[in-house]
Order: C-alpha cells, then sequence, then structure tokens
C-alpha cells in the first residue's frame, strides 16, 4: 500500500522558507524599519519621550552644508578608490594570467592583502603614511609641509583612498584572475596564430569577455567604498582634517555614536540606503547594456 | 576631623549594612561598575576596586572597563534601553547636561543620605562641586577623575634665553617663543588643534579670563544658550596662536602626524606645552635624561584678573532602575571613593587631583607634593582654587557638547589650513554649534536643566 503525504506546491514553498525569511525579517527589515521610524521622530538617547517629527531630520540634514560636503566626498572617494583599485587589478591579473615563471608565487601574495582587516590595515598605513615619521617624510625633508595628511584635506583623502584600494587591488585580483582563466585557451591561440598581438587579443577577445565580472566588481566596489571604508576613516583620519575625509557613513557613526543624534544618523541611513540602491539601478540601466554575457 | 567624619559614617554604614543583611549574609552582594579609563589607568582602578572589595564582606564590585569615555556612555544607553544598566557609571565632564536631563539617575546626594551617610559637599573644591552639580548646588553625580589644564615649560630652554620663570602672561609668551626660536630652537611650543584638545585650548582659557563660551551663563540657565565663542577674548588668543604658527614659533603635535605633544615635549623636541595635569606622570616618566622642567599656571592676557580654571575628567552616576541591595553597595562605594585615603592611593598612580579638600590637605601633611616625581602637581590646586567660581567659570553645562568640541576641531583646523580667516572659523564653529544646541532643545521639549 502507497502512503502518500501530498502538499500543495504553495504550503511546502512556505514551510521551507519560513527559517529564512524569519532571518531576513529579523536582522534586515525589523533594523531597517526601525531606522525609518527613527528617522521621522527625536529620539532622546536614554529612551523615553521621542517626538513624532516628520521629515524635519531629513530638512535639518538636507540643508547642512556639512552633510552636503559629507556626499561630495563619498562620491570622489569611491569614484577615485573603485577606479583605482580595478584598474590595477586588472593589470595584474591579466599579466599574472600569462604563463610567466613564477605567476603562482604572483597570484598568492597579491591575494592576500584582501586577508588583512580594515583597522589593521588602516594602522600600518598610518605609520607608513605619517608626515613626521612615515615613508613619505623622506620627501617632506627635501620639501617642508609638501605631504600633511594632518592638515591638508586632499592629502588626507589621498591617504584613504590608497589604503582602501590598496585593500580591494587583492580582491578584485581574484576575480580578474578567475574570469581569464575561465577564457578558452584555445581562442587565446588562435587569434595569436593569426598574428594579432597581446594588446590587441586584449581589447577584441580577453576585455569583452570580462565584462560580466567587470561589472560585477564595478557594483561591490562602489558599494562598499560606501560602507566598508568605515574602518579606515576611523583610524587614518576620523574624517578630518576640517571634514575632509568625513564620508556618509563615518558621519552616520560620529552622529549617531558619539554624538548621541540616534534620529540624525538615521535619517543619514536611509539617504545613504537610497543613494546605493539608485547607484546599483543607474549601474544596472547603463552600464550592463555594455555587459556581454557570452 | 572630617576623617574621624567619614570612618564613623562608614562604621555607621557598615552596621546598618550587617544588621540588615546577616540573616542571609552569606554571599556579598554584587553591583557593576563601568569606566572608561584604559592601560595603566584602568589597572589603578581595578586596583582600586580589589582594595574595596577586600575593606568589607557585605559587598562586591565588579569593575568593567569600556575603554573609552564615549564607549562607556554608548554602551551604557544601550544596556540602559535593554534594562541590563549598571549600577555606577563613569560620565565624562561633557556628558553632564545629557546625563542630567536623561531621567536614567538616582541622585548621587540622594543616595549617600538614605543610605545614612552624610557627606560634607562643602569639602569639595567648588570649581570641581559645582561643574557637576545642579544650579541649586544638589550633587547629583560624585566627582571622581579631576584634572585641569597646566603649562608644562623646559627650564633648560628658558635658561637659554636668560629666563628662570614661565610666562605668566600670552604677552610673555610671544616673546619666549621668538627668543627660543632665535635661539635656534625648531619648536619653541606644541599645540594640538583635535577636538578634545578644545577642552584646553578654548574651555580652560576662556574660564580663566571669565569670558563666556555660551550665553546663559554657559548653559547653566536654559536650553536656550548658545554659543559666543566668535566674540570674546577667545577670538585674539586664537589670532595669536595662528599667527605664532605662522611663523614657525608653534607646531602642531598629534599622535596621527607621529608624536603627540606630550611626547614632543618629554623628549625635549618641543619646550612649552598646554595639557592635562593628568599627563603630569607620563612626562616624569618618559622625560629626556637630565632635562629640567616644570608645571605653571596657564597664563592670562595682561591685565587679566585670573580666575579659576575648569575642572575635567569624569563623575560617578548611580543609575535607576537597581536594587535597594545594589544602591547599598553604590552607596558604600562612594564612600570609599571619597575618602581621603583613597585619594591618595589614586592620585599618586595615576597624576589626577585630589577633589577634596580634606583629600589634598591629607596628601599635603603625607608629603606627597614635596617628592620628586609628584612635586608640581599642587599647582593644578592652585589654579582650579585661583578664585571663587563666577557663574561663568563654574563649568559648561551645553547638550550634545562632544559634537560641539568636533566642530571645533574641524574648525580649527580649517583655520590652521588657511582655509578660512580666525573669524570666519569661528563664526561657522558658533552657527553649526547652534544647531547642535537647538537640535538637543527639541529632542527635550519643555524640558528645563535641574
Amino acid at each position: 500500500m502507497e502512503k502518500r503525504v501530498t502538499f500543495s506546491k504553495w504550503s511546502i514553498g512556505i514551510l521551507f522558507a519560513v527559517p529564512q525569511l524569519l532571518l531576513i525579517f529579523t536582522f534586515f527589515y525589523w533594523p531597517a524599519g526601525q531606522a525609518v521610524y527613527w528617522s521621522l521622530t527625536l529620539q532622546q538617547p536614554w529612551g523615553g519621550g521621542n517626538i513624532w517629527v516628520g521629515l524635519e531630520n531629513f530638512r535639518a540634514i538636507l540643508s547642512s552644508a556639512d552633510y552636503w560636503n559629507s556626499i561630495t566626498a563619498s562620491l570622489v572617494f569611491a569614484g577615485i578608490s573603485t577606479g583605482l583599485a580595478m584598474f590595477i587589478a586588472l593589470v595584474l591579473a591579466a599579466l599574472t594570467d600569462r604563463q610567466l615563471a613564477g605567476s603562482r608565487l604572483y597570484r598568492v601574495v597579491l591575494i592576500w592583502p584582501y586577508g588583512i582587516a580594515a583597522p589593521a590595515l588602516a594602522l600600518a598605513f598610518r605609520f607608513i603614511l605619517a608626515p613626521e615619521a612615515g615613508f613619505l617624510s623622506v620627501i617632506n625633508r627635501m620639501w617642508p609641509g609638501i605631504w600633511d595628511p594632518g592638515l591638508d584635506g586632499a592629502d588626507a583623502m589621498a591617504s584613504i583612498i590608497i589604503a582602501f584600494s590598496w585593500k580591494y587591488v587583492g580582491y578584485n585580483f581574484i576575480f580578474f584572475l578567475a574570469a581569464f582563466q575561465a577564457i578558452p585557451r584555445s581562442l587565446i591561440e588562435a587569434a595569436a596564430m593569426d598574428g594579432s598581438g597581446v594588446l590587441r587579443r586584449f581589447r577584441d577577445i580577453q576585455f569583452p569577455l570580462i565584462t560580466p565580472t567587470i561589472f560585477f566588481l564595478l557594483v561591490i566596489n562602489i558599494t562598499e567604498s560606501f560602507q566598508d571604508s568605515f574602518g579606515i576613516v576611523d583610524i587614518m583620519t576620523a574624517g578630518g582634517p576640517a571634514n575632509a575625509t568625513n564620508l556618509m557613513v563615518y558621519k552616520i557613526y560620529s552622529d549617531g555614536f558619539k554624538g548621541l543624534d540616534y534620529s540624525g544618523a538615521a535619517a543619514q541611513s536611509i539617504i545613504l540606503m537610497l543613494l546605493i540602491i539608485v547607484l546599483t539601478i543607474f549601474q544596472f540601466r547603463f552600464i550592463e547594456r555594455r555587459v556581454h554575457y557570452g | 576631623m572630617s576623617i574621624i567624619k567619614h570612618g564613623l559614617a562608614a562604621f555607621a554604614a557598615g552596621a546598618i549594612g550587617i544588621a540588615l543583611a546577616s540573616p542571609a549574609a552569606a554571599a556579598p552582594t554584587k553591583f557593576d561598575f563601568w569606566f572608561g579609563l584604559s592601560g595603566d589607568l584602568a589597572r589603578v582602578v581595578d586596583t582600586m576596586c580589589k582594595n574595596f572589595n577586600e575593606s568589607q564582606k557585605d559587598y562586591e564590585v565588579v569593575c568593567t572597563s569600556q575603554g573609552n569615555y564615549d564607549a562607556t556612555l554608548q554602551n551604557t544607553i544601550a544596556a540602559f534601553r535593554a534594562g541590563k544598566q549598571p549600577t555606577v557609571v563613569q560620565v565624562y565632564d561633557v556628558g553632564t547636561a545629557t546625563m542630567m536631563l536623561s531621567g536614567a539617575y538616582k541622585p548621587a546626594d540622594k543616595l549617600m543620605e538614605e543610605n545614612g551617610y552624610k557627606v560634607d559637599y562643602n569639602d569639595y573644591f567648588p570649581g570641581i562641586a559645582r561643574y557637576y552639580a545642579t544650579s541649586k548646588g544638589e550633587m547629583l553625580s560624585f566627582p571622581f577623575n579631576s584634572s585641569t589644564a597646566l603649562l608644562y615649560w623646559n627650564k633648560d630652554a628658558f635658561a637659554k634665553i636668560g629666563k628662570t620663570e614661565a610666562p605668566k602672561t600670552w604677552e610673555d609668551v610671544g616673546a619666549d617663543l621668538q627668543a627660543m626660536k632665535d635661539a635656534g630652537y625648531e619648536c619653541p611650543m606644541a599645540i594640538n588643534i583635535s577636538a578634545n584638545e578644545s577642552w584646553q585650548l578654548m574651555e580652560q582659557f576662556s574660564a580663566i579670563h571669565n569670558q563666556p563660551i555660551a550665553t546663559k551663563n554657559n548653559g547653566y540657565d536654559g536650553l536656550d544658550a548658545r554659543l559666543e565663542v566668535n566674540k570674546t577674548k577667545f577670538v585674539q588668543y586664537v589670532t595669536d596662536l595662528k599667527k605664532w604658527y605662522d611663523a614657525g614659533l608653534i607646531k602642531i603635535k598629534s599622535k596621527d602626524l607621529g608624536q603627540d605633544m606630550v611626547q614632543a615635549f618629554a623628549s625635549g623636541t618641543c619646550q612649552i606645552i598646554l595639557t592635562s595635569v593628568g599627563d603630569h606622570g607620563s612626562v616624569a616618566r618618559t622625560q629626556k635624561e637630565g632635562m629640567h622642567w616644570d608645571v605653571a599656571e596657564l597664563p592670562v592676557y595682561a591685565g587679566t584678573e585670573r580666575k579659576n580654571s575648569l575642572v575635567g575628567g569624569a563623575s560617578l552616576w548611580v543609575l535607576s532602575g537597581k536594587s535597594n541591595a545594589e544602591y547599598k553597595g553604590a552607596a558604600a562605594f562612594l564612600n570609599f571613593i571619597h575618602d581621603p585615603k583613597t585619594a591618595l592611593f589614586w592620585s599618586t598612580n595615576t597624576g589626577y587631583i585630589p577633589v577634596t579638600k580634606s583629600g589634598f590637605d591629607y596628601m599635603k601633611a603625607d608629603g606627597f607634593y614635596d617628592k620628586a616625581p609628584y612635586k608640581g602637581r599642587e599647582v593644578a590646586i592652585a589654579s582650579l582654587t585661583a578664585s571663587e567660581p563666577t557663574d561663568i567659570t563654574r563649568g559648561v553645562r551645553l547638550g550634545n557638547f562632544t559634537q560641539i568640541r568636533a566642530e571645533f576641531g574641524t574648525q580649527m583646523q580649517a583655520i590652521f589650513a588657511n582655509k578660512v580667516s580666525v573669524q570666519e572659523g569661528l563664526d561657522t564653529l558658533v552657527k553649526n554649534g547652534d544647531a547642535i544646541l537647538d537640535r538637543f532643545q527639541q529632542t527635550y521639549p519643555g524640558k528645563t536643566l535641574p
């Protein structure tokens, strides 16, 4: 006798999805909802009376020059550091993909940096880039004051960009290398036999075939430059000098936790979230068109 | 006299404690104390906690460092919102206004009274007590680690320019810096312009010169106080510092540039610094071999009648929502800390100053200030007690003051990097600081400071 338990497709689907949905709700939607609620109120840090203020927090933030400065700084940081990290990683991956002696060693060495935690990395770079004691103190001795991240905003921005790109070069490198390795050797060999040089092969064969990876990394790098930059900024510049490196994510932290302005920080988080959503949509709508999925 | 009084009070409290607890007095009542000091200082606090636990059998304090002052306040708020707050917490000076409006504390003076301790509040140095007291003089928290800013000067460098005394006026400082520069010193004076240095550059300067930082008597008289440092003598001070910086008489030294100003002074690189008396121990421990140095009160502008400087550091708050047994323990703990013997232990091992007159007298009688590494620290007491506190020099009572200090650091950096003029920078500081105060007032509608 056959015993059969039957579920409708719908109910079994839900049943299996419940734990996952519960987790997503508890850890993603509930806090996000909480942030939306906080952003519409004035929260007293110790709890107790919370005042409903509607969109007042957003008005206050968007009318503050400091906040616009922080948006500009974030965009500059995201643009330059993503460009740098991707370009260097692409070049290195293209080079190590070729059958060079010792390319395995290169791979390992280049993958390592991604394993270093942001604070440790930032600390190391803080020493390396310190104007008086660090690596660059030599140029400072020749031209006093030429490198001064403690007082010069552009220098400070440069130092966090260097640290962030350095870390993401490693990350991007892994993906680029995998993408290069996935290209059938026969394609490249055929092109070589037809007499095309290295650059031509790269432009016409390798580059089009790795565009999905480039696109993926672009989305990830930009998103991460908005969020993962926190540890580096906190340790290297703390948002200074004169707010030059006060990136959006760092301003959320310092206003919310150091300044105990939970509502203002919540409103800023919402804006940051929207900005990242918009950027991602933009990338999918306009850049993905050029991606060749093969 | 007061030692006997404290002794009796402690004895009485102990007796009450034993009487109440004896039927089931097997395990001591545990309670938590969270503090913001770390490193060497945290070890001293731990020893102090151990001493308290060994001094009696009824209570056991569990002391936990939260790393720094900011983190202590953040963690305590998070814990409070979750109903798991410590019984006693150390909160830094600038958090005082925020604490007062939190509604999350048990007034320390009420706690002591309810538990049978008689504390003589007149025994606290007025400059210290009034920073933490309400406008009516009630002590909501007890001062714990206190300090004030001093001028550290290198006697050897001053000897080179024919001086045997520290400069008393800012005019003298200007002349001395130039003379030292002419005598070949690369860095006559070091300053730091980060947010936290607001404490000595803006707050101490303003107090000593009896200049307001904000209206409404620095905020004591209402949440509608607004900054006014862009039109006091402070403008001239920043202008002079900038002028000396441009002339190469002052160098900016901070940790992120490789060497902070205390190290720069101790190593003999820079000849004058202004910093907390709390650094006295560090300088003594790390100074260059054979270097002669001393401390003096902060200079004033010529013709100024010197007022008391401000206290810095932190105080101990007892939080609401704990059991009576824990409150008894907290009261015993505060009483232990208040004891002059504890003050001597604390000051010897840290560099912080005693907060009570009896503690100071006890230490003087003990010969503390005559001994080599501690000599000079009494200048801090002289500076704090230079005058009876005025309505302005009793302290600063502004909401979200941490954010205002951050704004101070930002504008100082803009000024010293030549992005804005001194006046523009200070105007922006006031404008942005006022927005912060405005927001604090909106968060607590209809409330007033106690």
